[in-house]
Formats: C-alpha cells, sequence, structure tokens
C-alpha cells in the first residue's frame, strides 16, 4: 500500500528520522536494562524472611557494670522469665542475630573434620533455646526441635561448639546435593573439628545478610552466650506488638539500672531497612525510565509537528485532490511506524548488547527475554500516541490551501 | 559583532517558545541526571587525605590459610592479628605507625537526668591524630608514651564535647566509659573525613568516631573489636588473651613513610618480618605483604558501590537521549528557517558568519540548560536523599560543591554545542538560489 511512496519520501530527508530513530533506540535500551534490574530487586524484596514478619520485634540489653558470669546468666534467665509473663506475648529467645539484621556471625560448615578449605559451605548462625523455633516463626518440616537439656550456656573458657543444630532445607541442599531422604541424623564439623548433628529441617530462615548469595542458608544452635550483650527477639500474638513495644522496653530499663536498653527494632522495620537500597534504586529507575519515554515522546511531537508545518502546502494538494483526512493521519501514523520499528531494532540489539556488558562489569543477572518484545511494543505505542496529535491537525489542514500561492 | 549575534539568538529563541523551552528542559534533564550520580559518586570517591596520599600507607601481611587465600585470586587479609601489629608498632621503624580498632563503649554522662548510652570508640596509638593531620580545638592527643601503658585518657570529637561538656574547654575533666573514669586530654575541630579511609570496614560513610582513647589502655581493658573479626583458624587458647595470641585478624594499621627510600626500607623490613615469624611457624603462606596509598585502598576495597556505576552509566545514556533530542529539534528549527538562510546567503553571508550566528545561538540554549540543569541536579540530589531516608550516611554524600557546579555547566555548554553542530553545518550548506527560486 502506501508504505513505499512514504519510505522513498523520507529517504529524501533522512536525517530528522535518522536521529528520532536513535533516540528510540538509546530510550529502548535504556529502559530494558532497567525494567531488567527493577526486576530481579523486586524479587529480591519480595523474599520471604522466614519470620512472622508483622508480629516480632527485637531488643538488646548492654550491661556496663561488671557483673561476674553467674549474675550475667542470672540477669538473662529473669530477663526471658520476665518477658515471657508479660500478656500477649507469644515467645521469646535469647539470640545473637536475626534475619535482615546485616550483622550477624557466619561460620564454615564441613563434611569432614579438620582445616576449613575451599569446599567448605557458608552458614549465618543464630543462637536460641527451645523458644527459637517459635520466636523466630519457623516451621520444622523434617526432625524435632531442641530439647530443654540440650540447651547450654557458652563457656567463656571453651569454644566448644553444641552438638545438635537445626538447619534451614537450603543449606542441606547445600551440604548434600546428592540426598534425596532426610537430612536429619547428619553430623557436618564446625570450627575445625566440632561435629555438629542435624536434629531437625526448617523450612524458610534467612541470614542477617540480605546481598549475600547464600542469604537462604542458616542454622540454629543451642547456645545462649552470658555476655554482657544480650539480644532477645520477641513474637506477639497477633496485633499485640506495636503496644508491647514499649511496655517491654520500659520493663526491661526498670528492672536493672546497670544496663542499657537498645536496638528495639520490628521486623518490619529492618526488612526496609535492610532493602532500602534496593527499594531506592527502583524508584530510580523508574523515575528515570518515566522521564526518558516522556522527553523521546515529546521529541516526536516536536518532529512531527515540524514536519506538519513544513508540509502544510503539500498536504493541501493532496486534500485537493482526493485524499481523505484518515489518510493524511494514516501517513503519519505509518511515518512514525517505520521510524519506531527501525529504531525498536537497533535499540533491541543495542540492549542486549549493554546487558551482556553489564552482566561481565557488574556481575548483573542476565535479562529475561519477554522485556524486550514488551518494551519494543510499550515503546511503538508511545510513538503512535505521540504522532497522534500532530497527524490530526495535519488532516484538518484545509484543501484551499493548495490555491494559495506559497 | 557577538552582541548582535547574542541578541539575534534571544529573540529566536523567544520566537518559539515551545520548541526552546523543549530543548532547555531537555538539556537541562539530562545533565540533571548524569550530575547527580556523578555528585555522589565524587563524594564517595572522595579522598579525603589527598595531600598526604604518597606518604600514607595501609600494611597487610598474609598470615592466612595455606589452603585458601583471604580473597581470590590471592589478596591478603584486609587487617592484622594483634600480635603482628604490636611488634611492629615496638620495632617503630616507621616516620609514624598508626594501629587502631573500634569498640562499643557505654558513656556514662555526669548526673541522673542523662541516662548512659554506647558510643562507637575509637582505640589507636598516640601517632593517628598527628599522621590523619586531625586538627585540635583545646588540649591535644596523649603522647607515645601512653602506648606502652594503661594511662585512662581520652580526645573527643567537638560534637561529643558539646553533647557532654557544652562545648567549653573539657581538657582535664573526666569521661566514665563502662564504669572507669577516662582523664579528656584534647578535642578535635571540626573533622568529617567521609568516607574514613582509615576504616573503610563496615559503613565507611558514616563519618568518623566521636571519643578515642589508647590502644594499650583499650587492650588491658579487654575491648572487644566491633568491626570486622576473621580467624582462619580458631584461637589456640580461650579468653581475650587467646585471642590476642591468635591468627584473628581484627586491627586496621597504617604507617607514613616520607620519600620511596623509607617506603623501600620498610617494606624490606616488612618481609624480613615475616621471614623471621616463619621460622617461628607462622605465616604458611608465601611472602604478600602490601603497602597501599589511601586512594589505592579505596579502590582495592571498592568503596564507590557497584550500583552506582551501573547508574552512571544509564545515566550517560540517558544524557544522550536528551542530546539526540535536542539535535532533531534544533534541526527542525533551522529547516523551518531555510528560507532567512538562503535569503542571507544570496545577499552575501559568508558561510562563517552564518555559523558564528547559530553557534552562539546553540550555545544560549546550552548555557540556559546548564542553569536549569545545576536546579534538575539539586533536585536530582534531594529526590536521592528522599528515597535514601533512611540512610543517615546519605545525607552527607549529596552535597554539590562549586567543582561539580562548573562540571554541569561546562557539560551543558559542551553538550549543546554538540548537539548545534550539525543543525549548523546544514544551515550553512543551504544554497543561496534554491529557496529564492520559490519565493
Amino acid at each position: 500500500m502506501e508504505i513505499g511512496p512514504i519510505w522513498r519520501a523520507m529517504l529524501r530527508n533522512k536525517a530528522g528520522f535518522v536521529l528520532i530513530a536513535l533516540q528510540i533506540a538509546v530510550t529502548l535500551t535504556i529502559m530494558v536494562n532497567a525494567f531488567g534490574i527493577m526486576q530481579e530487586r523486586a524479587a529480591r524484596i519480595a523474599r520471604d524472611s522466614g519470620m512472622d514478619q508483622e508480629n516480632t520485634f527485637a531488643i538488646v540489653s548492654v550491661l556496663y557494670k561488671d557483673y561476674e558470669l553467674e549474675d550475667r546468666r542470672a540477669l538473662i534467665r529473669d530477663d526471658l522469665e520476665l518477658i515471657r509473663n508479660v500478656p500477649g506475648v507469644f515467645a521469646v529467645t535469647p539470640t545473637n542475630s536475626y534475619p535482615l539484621r546485616q550483622g550477624g556471625w557466619s561460620m564454615g560448615l564441613q563434611l569432614e573434620p579438620g582445616m576449613a578449605t575451599t569446599d567448605s559451605v557458608g552458614s549465618a548462625i543464630y543462637f536460641g533455646d527451645t523458644s527459637g523455633v517459635d520466636a523466630f516463626g519457623v516451621e520444622l518440616i523434617d526432625g524435632k526441635n531442641f530439647s530443654e537439656e540440650q540447651i547450654i550456656w557458652r563457656d567463656p573458657d571453651n569454644n566448644t561448639w553444641p552438638a545438635q543444630a537445626l538447619i534451614t532445607e537450603a543449606l542441606g541442599k547445600e551440604m548434600w546435593p546428592d540426598e534425596t531422604g532426610s537430612y536429619v541424623g547428619k553430623t557436618m564439623y564446625i570450627n575445625d573439628n566440632d561435629p555438629i548433628q542435624v536434629i531437625g529441617v526448617m523450612d524458610t530462615l534467612q541470614a542477617p545478610w540480605p546481598g549475600w548469595n547464600g542469604v537462604e542458608r542458616s542454622m540454629l544452635v543451642p547456645w545462649i552466650f552470658g555476655n554482657d550483650f544480650s539480644r532477645y527477639v520477641i513474637r506477639t500474638e497477633p496485633g499485640m506488638r506495636d503496644q508491647l513495644m514499649p511496655e517491654i522496653e520500659a520493663m526491661l530499663a526498670a528492672s536493672n539500672r546497670d544496663r542499657i536498653i537498645r536496638d528495639i527494632a520490628t521486623m518490619e522495620e529492618t526488612h526496609r531497612l535492610a532493602y532500602t537500597d534496593n527499594a531506592a534504586l527502583i524508584k530510580i529507575l523508574g523515575f528515570t525510565v518515566t522521564l526518558l519515554t516522556i522527553i523521546t515522546a515529546l521529541g516526536i511531537v516536536g518532529l512531527a509537528s515540524f514536519n506538519v508545518s513544513r508540509r502544510t502546502r503539500q498536504i493541501g494538494i493532496r486534500r485537493a485532490l482526493g485524499a481523505t483526512k484518515p489518510a493524511i493521519v494514516r501517513y503519519f501514523m505509518i511515518e512514525n511506524g517505520i521510524v519506531s520499528t527501525i529504531g525498536l531494532v537497533i535499540g533491541a540489539a543495542m540492549a542486549i548488547g549493554l546487558n551482556m556488558l553489564m552482566v561481565e562489569a557488574f556481575a548483573l543477572e542476565p535479562l529475561d527475554w519477554y522485556l524486550i518484545p514488551a518494551g519494543m511494543i510499550a515503546l511503538w505505542l508511545v510513538g503512535q500516541a505521540a504522532v497522534a496529535g500532530p497527524a490530526r491537525r495535519a488532516s484538518s489542514i484545509s484543501p484551499a490551501i493548495a490555491t494559495r500561492s506559497g | 559583532m557577538l552582541r548582535y549575534y547574542l541578541k539575534l539568538g534571544f529573540l529566536s529563541i523567544r520566537a518559539n517558545p515551545a520548541l526552546s523551552g523543549l530543548m532547555i528542559a531537555a538539556i537541562a534533564i539530562g545533565i540533571g541526571a548524569c550530575m547527580s550520580i556523578v555528585t555522589v559518586r565524587h563524594v564517595m570517591a572522595d579522598n579525603p587525605i589527598e595531600h598526604k596520599n604518597d606518604v600514607l600507607f595501609h600494611v597487610q601481611l598474609d598470615n592466612w590459610n595455606p589452603n585458601d587465600p583471604y580473597e581470590e585470586p590471592n589478596e591478603p587479609p584486609e587487617q592484622v592479628t594483634y600480635l603482628d601489629s604490636t611488634a611492629l608498632l615496638a620495632a617503630g621503624r616507621a616516620h609514624r605507625q598508626v594501629v587502631s580498632f573500634k569498640s562499643d563503649r557505654v558513656v556514662q554522662p555526669d548526673g541522673d537526668d542523662v541516662l548512659p548510652f554506647q558510643q562507637e570508640v575509637r582505640a589507636t596509638s598516640a601517632d593517628f591524630f598527628a599522621m590523619f593531620d586531625v586538627p585540635f580545638k583545646f588540649g591535644s592527643g596523649w603522647d607515645s608514651s601512653a602506648d606502652r601503658g594503661e594511662e585512662r585518657v581520652a580526645v573527643l570529637s567537638s560534637t561529643m564535647n558539646e553533647q557532654l561538656f557544652g562545648g567549653v574547654d573539657s581538657t582535664g575533666e573526666t569521661l566514665m566509659m563502662n564504669d572507669e573514669p577516662f582523664r579528656i586530654v584534647g578535642v578535635l575541630d571540626e573533622w568529617h573525613p567521609v568516607p574514613t579511609f582509615y576504616d573503610l570496614n563496615n559503613n565507611p560513610f558514616v563519618g568518623p568516631e566521636e571519643i578515642y582513647a589508647p590502644f594499650s589502655t583499650a587492650v588491658s581493658g579487654q575491648w572487644g573489636s566491633s568491626g570486622n573479626n576473621s580467624c582462619w583458624k580458631s584461637p589456640d587458647e580461650d579468653g581475650y588473651e587467646g585471642y590476642l595470641a591468635s591468627e584473628c585478624i581484627w586491627i586496621q594499621m597504617w604507617v607514613e613513610l616520607r620519600n620511596a627510600s623509607e617506603k623501600e626500607a620498610y617494606a624490606q623490613f616488612l618481609d624480613d618480618y615475616v621471614m623471621e615469624q616463619k621460622e617461628l611457624g607462622r605465616f604458611p603462606r608465601e611472602l604478600n605483604n602490601r603497602l597501599s596509598t589511601p586512594e589505592e585502598w579505596m579502590v582495592n576495597r571498592e568503596v564507590v558501590v557497584e550500583m552506582v556505576g551501573v547508574l552512571l552509566a544509564l545515566s550517560i545514556l540517558f544524557l544522550i537521549v536528551c542530546l539526540l533530542n535536542t539535535i532533531g529539534l534544533l534541526l527542525a528549527k533551522v529547516m523551518r528557517r531555510t528560507n532567512d538562510i538562503s535569503l542571507r546567503r544570496a545577499l552575501g553571508a559568508s558561510k562563517s558568519a552564518l555559523f558564528k550566528q547559530y553557534i552562539v545561538e546553540a550555545g544560549l540554549i546550552g548555557v540556559a540548560g546548564g542553569i536549569a540543569g545545576i536546579g534538575m541536579t539539586w533536585l536530582g540530589l534531594r529526590g536521592i536523599e528522599n528515597v535514601f531516608v533512611d540512610y543517615e550516611f546519605i545525607q552527607h554524600l549529596v552535597r554539590m560543591d562549586w567543582s561539580m557546579i562548573g562540571l554541569a555547566v561546562a557539560l551543558a555548554i559542551v553538550s549543546a554545542l554538540a548537539a548545534a553542530l550539525y543543525p549548523t553545518w546544514r544551515a550553512c550548506s543551504v544554497s543561496p538560489a534554491t529557496t529564492l527560486r520559490i519565493q
């Protein structure tokens, strides 16, 4: 149909169209890569930490007066007792850290005793007592929880690790990739030579570091530290958190004045803080892509308007010779369609190229293939929408113009 | 003539407000996007101790696992052990030497109405202040004799002095930390190196510590490090003493070497030291000592976050789109004036006169875009601040200095001129006769 003549007309005045095509190409390149990054980050944020996110918070007590070991332990016991007896508290455990806190302890695990090598598997370590499973809100999918006798106080003069642990399924999979049955009963070695037996498997409990590639690997060990520093993870009955948080803080502060209470944080806040940079990146990129699309659309409008005003006489003549209004609109739409298609094909190649560069240079994930056709369709439609205004104006040029000499 | 061209350019911009506005906005937005990211990167990569970059060296020794390097491919550990740091400090072979770590302490202010609070304290040797050019408002640091004793002295930052003593000269006063009294010997003047080059672990953008105390006092008080602690094998003995005697790394070490020969001598000394330790059964890996300048060290620790690199790449592409946009619009504008141009050419205007006229007009648009671009950069930085509202350190990042403003304007003008070249060339090559014929 009309594509042939339109194409030949475009060739006579290439510069403007080449520029728009390039602009569309670069826009697609940025858009697709930005969407790829946004998508990957959004998926990271949406991961399950394993905890009862809405009803859990943590609090820290730091002793600053010199206490004997026995007195330090007694204080922790008293604290746990006090917290446990607050109506509305579902479970409390003393621990060292919790998922997404961005600080914690990790250790290398091996299948054989001996000095750590490159083969050892890194895992986050959480301490807890028998309430650990309930306080962290994990589900045991295999094996059983610690028994009361298995919980031990860490002896400051003896670093031997407890003999049992609960591990996440992801950790089990990494340690014994070929195992199809149960991980329960298996032994691994920590701290070179200390054996640990797996007594239960947890569904999900993320490590404290959201950016770590082993974030799904963690284990719970039945240890309590009797240090100056102790952290409690507290899970409340549904909806009670905001009421209990200040109550428990005040209660602990009042119960002993030789310590300070600090670092009180809900799991929701922890989650938000852990992913601030990801969330910010999504916003920045989203804003950038929007702005960019607007600029490109305005560029298309500008060029089309210019073409319309330049061709006023020519359009008038076509109208006088019998071209209908839709035919004039169609002319501009097809013209834009051709430019967009060329730009988008170049852009698709550039997008893939840039993605390959960025995968190389910044260790990003490769793009999902469907983002490219999706981006192409979206930008093609934006182009058509942008050109619609000037095209309509062109179609309303009066045929009488043809009769004027210009 | 320039004034006349400026006037013409101004008139031409005014004659087409929508088109000109779009061009200026496109340049401004492109510059804004680019410069926001460049500014963040500039501040993150800033070297606060640039003036001593060639005399300060971060010390690394490789005491790691014989089977497994600290970091691939063969990076020595980023910190040193207590054993090595104290041995090197005692040897005193560099012009100045600093060993340090940070530790959480509880500060107990006077009076019952102020609650005790936790504070990160830097435990360091006496040379810290002189070596890193730390300015004092009152008093001074401790002298190196305190590095060997257990003297309980402390230096406060001006902020901490403001908070605890209302900003008056507090030297001689007592600071209670964890129930132990420290005599204040000095108060710092404003000092906010970002990033904290001397310890890039954890978050180097929060700024320096507010309290400083002698390293040896801290160790005798059994302070633990609140920074990174890494061990490739567990200590042979338990407890704090066992930790001090272990292969665990937790101390940052810096030396000042005034010239190449001092540096060479010190590197030789380190090699000799490690060889000597090998005799004692330590340092199972090959000799792999390293002295890095602050700048090299910051590059090594990748202070500039990777994502900033991605954003920078995208923002440069963004600027390119904006420029393509401007080129297209300028071209449209020029082509619309073909009639004027051929008339002027026919009346005798030379190509170079036309070139000057249109380049001046494009330059005007560039300047306007640059000025608007500074505003856009400011908005962009506020935006970044806003989405990172939970990150206190970002507030330090987001600032513009004159060099950045200058760069923004220069980038805008260069961009606008680059964008103007092709349309201007097209304008100049309009032949005098063609359009006249139609008239």
